[in-house]
């Protein structure tokens, strides 16, 4: 069995699984000082951004509290809430069925339909909702190539329809990966006492796949509650544009902060929501004996699956980079000066390969910790690590700004600091991927290697680490892409005279310079595409070569 | 896979290496563009042989910056795009007051009255609107008249939007708050659709998805130059209102600048005639500096029906003006 595919099931399953047998052994176990110290250290950097907000929060006045209780906080909050249910609903709905479909049945190219399928992940939402709002409506691109005009795309319909795009991905990519070792013998126990194939899917699959389906889910709800840039465009009036207003409207920023408080507390919601939802969790920690047994489609099935796969790409990724194609050219028709954008280029491979590096780097004591050591301790220090995650980033980088400005002036404005926020804002996508891989390795390795006189430091560096090295890189491909995308904070911290694609997309977008925005977005799209095949392609393949 | 991950951090590597900072001499922040502005940078540098970092973010996020970062912001040259970021730091009193040689060459009317700042390039307020479905002898002479019923739904506005936020805390000044209140709530009662800035309304009429909106003029020319097909048009309001001001962005030198000679002579740059024309052709707006002449496709700066108001006093009710917004529930 290959780690790739659990790692990725589980990336950001933020402890999924309720505790494997493995555990019970070393579950009294305290963990070496050498790996609580960088741990907590670690834990340490990831508190700033929230211990920031929470003394400026305190020290806010009472107008800003006034603020917050005169914008229509508590309707606001329900309806975003409500959207966030929505986009997650259709996400999970797409991103399961394409899941199946290309892990379970005897479709053709299923490889080749997965990169596609999970391509979006590297198309920033604000791209996306440009995109459908550019293409639809009566002058839209739709209209000038079949004739016929659609609705004009805005509001509740536009902002759910550009936020399931960016965030079916995380539940494809999970939900595939757990597909991978479901255990045939459940099924085939399930048909042959004579269940319907659908009943079997039902009562068999689905709820081995929960941790997984709700680790995806929680993904997309998090990523939705935080958007600002689609729903803005969109114009559909969820809490982030409020906070946005605030911010953008005053130089007294406290009452943003106060406002993102409301946004946590949203965050903390969902994240029970989905606690709640879950199951027992611990039912694919169990290694299947052989690979899943393939459900052969007749040809209604055949056609239909391959209509709805063709129709979520055709939306999903050609209609993104048709409509950029298509700028780019009409921009260069018209003669507009477009160069390619390096130092952005090289801007984004660095800050991105940096945080990723970073972030693995990190999420190893403290993965080692909560699977090996297993306390109550080491569950939060791991559990720890959402808070910021779910974080909209416009708070955190005000909170950095904040933090570093006053009490680390030498690195404020540095690379040194933009790397350190996002690994630390996306951890979670590390940690969850390396503990699905630890989980897999065999602790009797460990074992082994003590007993032939190994310390445990040397045991962990030459046996542990290496064995859990696949899903340390996945964890690293995902915290890249999800980098390379990042804008909010970035604009805030970043060096100056630095740039990323991300931020040239944005500000030429903002200037109206499509030709230049259209060029930045399609070379992100081209870097993100070599780590999406990897994360996306069957996890044989990946041993084989 | 562990092929990968080598060819990724060797690519990291490189950009890394690609990318050393040139840690130049001179810092500006600039609330303008990198799209617009570098271009101009590459052009002093060439010129001038001094080294220029720019860190570029919104006008009000690099205020609030130099203000959180006190005596020892590396900032040398604050370049915005609204006289209220601008002001927010004079009223700090972080700026250093610039030579009378620098402030003549604009109409005084475009600098603050203490000379902490100078206005570089001219943004009017326009009505952007669909030639094909809006009679342009039927728009009003000033933003008052978009409150009236036969404008319920056809004007779009970007509420959170700096240049929005700007010529609210100007209808203050000029209206006092009770009338701009009023208007506020006339715009909000028509449901005047809101978006969150102004290219997007630029595009949402070029589109069909509105009829027209209250922007600065040259986004339209923009959209233009990419798109010749595109239908919206501009109209400049006729009567002085804080609809017609033209709203200057402008820079000024910073008291704690550790390069101001260089400072100063980036800002002369500026206002060169080489800069001058440079803002002119190349990103739209009013060249201020007398004698230089705007975009072919735009009236005359001279023909705009300047309302009389004192621009260094927009930072003083910016704040009311987000209150304002809020408070007729455009927030």
């Amino acid at each position: 069995m290959t780690s790739e595919r659990n790692v990725i099931e589980v990336t950001v399953a933020e402890g999924t699984l309720a505790a494997p047998p493995t555990q019970t052994r070393t579950a009294r176990m305290r963990g070496p000082w050498w790996l609580w110290v960088p741990a907590l250290a670690i834990l340490l950097v990831v508190a700033v951004p929230v211990g920031t907000l929470l003394l400026r929060v305190l020290d806010a006045s009472d107008a800003a509290w006034e603020t917050l209780i005169s914008i229509r906080t508590a309707r606001l909050l329900a309806r975003t809430l409500m959207f966030t249910l929505a986009v997650t609903t259709t996400s999970t709905i797409v991103g399961v069925s394409g899941a199946w479909l290309l892990a379970r049945t005897n479709l053709r190219a299923k490889r080749a339909w997965a990169v596609v399928f999970a391509l979006p992940l590297v198309i920033p939402s604000y791209v996306v909702a440009m995109v459908l709002i550019s293409a639809s409506g009566s002058r839209g691109l739709i209209a000038d190539l079949i004739g016929v005009g659609t609705p004009h795309l805005i509001g509740f319909a536009g902002a759910w329809l550009a936020l399931t795009i960016s965030t079916y991905p995380y539940v494809f990519l999970i939900t595939s990966a757990a597909l991978q070792r479901v255990d045939p013998a459940l099924e085939e126990a399930g048909r042959g006492l004579g269940a319907s194939p659908a009943r079997v899917f039902r009562t068999v699959i689905v709820p081995q796949l929960r941790p997984a389906i709700g680790a995806g889910a929680l993904l997309a709800a998090l990523y939705t509650l935080s958007d600002f840039g689609a729903v803005s465009l969109m114009r559909y009036d969820v809490f982030t544009r409020v906070i946005y207003a605030q911010y953008s409207g005053r130089l007294d920023r406290t009452p943003a902060v106060v406002l993102s408080i409301v946004l946590i507390l949203a965050a903390l919601i969902v994240i029970w929501a989905e606690q709640r939802t879950r199951g027992e969790g611990a039912y694919f920690s169990a290694k299947p004996t052989r690979p899943p047994s393939v459900y052969r489609l007749n040809t209604t099935q055949r056609l239909g699956s391959i209509a709805f796969l063709t129709v979520t790409a055709l939306i999903a990724v050609g209609l993104p980079i048709g409509v950029l194609a298509g700028w780019l050219v009409r921009g260069l028709r018209a003669g507009v000066d477009v160069g390619i954008p390096w130092n952005a280029l090289a801007g984004s491979l660095t800050a991105a390969s940096l945080a990723a590096v970073v972030a693995v780097a990190a999420s190893i004591p403290i993965v080692i910790l909560s699977v090996r050591y297993s306390s109550r301790a080491t569950t939060a220090l791991e559990r720890s690590v959402y808070v910021t995650f779910s974080l909209p980033h416009i708070t955190v980088a005000i909170a950095v700004v904040a933090f570093t400005v006053r009490y680390v002036r030498p690195v404020y404005q540095s690379l040194a600091v933009l790397v350190v926020v996002y690994a630390a804002m996306f951890l979670a996508q590390a940690t969850g991927t390396a503990k699905a891989a630890l989980l897999q390795v065999d602790p009797a390795l460990d074992d082994a290697s003590r007993g032939l006189g190994k310390s445990q430091l040397s045991t962990l560096a030459r046996i542990t680490v290496p064995l859990m090295s696949r899903g340390l890189i996945a964890g690293g491909l995902l915290v890249f892409i999800t980098t390379l995308k990042e804008l909010p904070a970035t604009l805030l911290l970043r060096p100056s005279g630095f740039t990323t694609l991300a931020v040239r997309i944005w500000s030429s977008a903002d200037e109206l310079l499509y030709t230049r925005a259209a060029a930045s977005a399609l070379l992100l799209i081209a870097v993100s595409v070599v780590p999406v095949y990897y994360l996306s392609i069957k996890p044989k393949d990946v041993v084989d070569a | 896979m562990k092929r990968a991950a080598a060819l990724i951090l060797a690519l990291g590597l490189i950009a890394a290496a690609c990318s050393t900072d040139d840690s130049g001499t001179l810092t500006v922040y600039s609330g303008r563009s990198e799209d617009l502005i570098q271009p101009l940078i590459d052009r002093f540098q060439e010129d001038s042989g001094i080294n220029v970092t720019v860190r570029y973010a919104g006008s009000a996020d690099l205020a609030a910056t130099i203000l959180e970062e006190g005596d020892s912001s590396p900032a040398d040259v604050f370049f915005a795009q609204d006289p209220a970021s601008l002001g927010a730091i004079a009223l700090d009193g972080r700026f250093a007051t610039l030579p009378d040689d620098m402030l003549e060459k604009v109409p005084a009317t475009f600098s603050d009255s203490d000379g902490m700042w100078v206005g570089i390039s001219g943004r009017a307020r326009v009505v952007v609107y669909d030639s094909t479905v809006v009679d342009p002898t039927t728009l009003p002479p000033t933003e008052d008249g978009l409150t009236a019923p036969e404008w319920a739904g056809r004007v779009g506005i970007a509420p959170t939007n700096g240049s929005f936020l700007a010529f609210v805390a100007a209808k203050i000044l000029l209206n006092g708050e009770a009338a701009t209140l009023a208007w506020l709530e006339g715009m909000a009662a028509n449901r005047a659709p809101t978006f969150p800035k102004n290219s997007a309304i630029v595009t949402a009429v070029n589109g069909g998805q509105v009829e027209s909106g209250l922007v600065n003029h040259y986004y339209l020319l923009r959209a233009l130059a990419e798109d010749p097909d595109a239908v919206g048009r501009n109209h400049f309001f006729t009567t002085p209102s804080a609809g017609s001001l033209v709203m200057p962005a402008g820079a000024g030198i910073l008291a704690s600048a550790a390069h101001s000679d260089e400072a100063s002579e980036f800002v002369a740059f500026l206002l060169s005639s080489d800069a001058q024309t440079y803002f002119a052709d190349e990103t739209f707006e009013y060249p201020l500096v007398p004698g230089i002449a705007a975009n072919s496709q735009l009236p005359p700066i001279d023909t705009i029906p300047a309302p009389e108001l004192d621009l260094s006093l927009l930072a003083t009710t910016l704040d009311t003006a987000t209150d304002l917004v809020a408070r007729a529930g455009l927030l």
